[in-house]
């Protein structure tokens, strides 16, 4: 099925389901990659990617569902950081502490490296016109009003992706 | 002997450090300063803004006038159109 208007820029539409930091990435580093391409953008947050749209950004690693996540060590030489760290997820889920630690370790690796921060890419991606749109009723499920996130933020619901998304040339469940 | 011919810049923006997406984040809102057919200089040392600007002067019809490497630095010398 073609696009309604033909002559319309190219479209991306993406869900963010999650809101762990490593799967906060995605959905901003393709959304503001896009808007700087010139495409329109529209990024649904539903389920627990709705924190993403909270003016504090609190996303932090979790170490469960991501069994054997290899995590790096960002200080030390050059040979000591390139070590992929395989952490047992019994460590990972009963230690005390260890997801603020894997989650300042994630930080701090992806500063070293040069990796914009989960805030820039969203505010970047605000600057290049990324629509930013909450899904209603995961909202209520959780207990969130549109006043508890940024002032960016736009509510839908499933209808209004599924239109979005018809006319879009890329669509992908992050 | 060959010559290279000098492409002069009307602005220069230094990408240097910067990873995926920040290079062409930078260079769209840069380009955005731009008169058509002024030119931008872009240097950046991410090892995959080669293939992302190129791509995201195809999307963007902005032209990519050339594609050097200078001191293991990534320089891109982009027109707007």
């Amino acid at each position: 099925m073609s696009k309604s208007n033909p002559n319309a820029p190219k479209r991306l539409a993406l869900i963010s389901s999650k809101g762990t930091l490593d799967w906060a990435y995605p959905p901003f580093i393709l959304g503001s990659a896009a808007g700087a391409m010139g495409w329109e953008v529209g990024i649904f947050f539903t389920f627990y990617g709705l924190t993403l749209l909270k003016p504090e950004l609190t996303a932090s690693v979790s170490p469960l569902g991501n069994p054997a996540m290899p995590m790096k060590m960002p200080f030390g030489p050059e040979g000591f950081q390139n070590i992929n760290w395989a952490m047992p997820n019994l460590l990972m889920a009963n230690v005390p502490g260890f997801e603020s630690l894997a989650t300042t370790l994630m930080k701090q690796t992806f500063h070293n490296k040069g990796v914009a921060t989960i805030e820039e890419l969203r505010e970047a991606s605000i600057d290049l016109g990324v629509r930013l749109i909450g899904c209603q009723m995961t909202m209520d499920v959780f207990g969130f009003k549109k006043e508890d996130f940024i002032p960016q933020a736009e509510i839908g619901g499933a209808a209004t992706f599924l239109e979005y998304a018809a006319d879009a040339d890329v669509q992908l469940f992050i | 002997m060959n010559t290279i011919e000098v492409i002069k810049e009307d602005q220069v923006l230094d990408c240097t450090g910067l990873l995926c997406p920040m290079p062409i984040v930078k260079t769209t809102k840069a380009i955005k300063e731009l008169q058509s057919g002024q030119i931008l200089k872009m240097i950046a040392t991410d090892a995959g803004s080669p293939p992302d600007i190129e791509a995201w002067s195809r999307q963007t019809g902005n032209e990519l006038l050339r594609s050097t490497t200078e001191d293991g630095k990534f320089v891109f010398f982009l027109k707007k159109g």
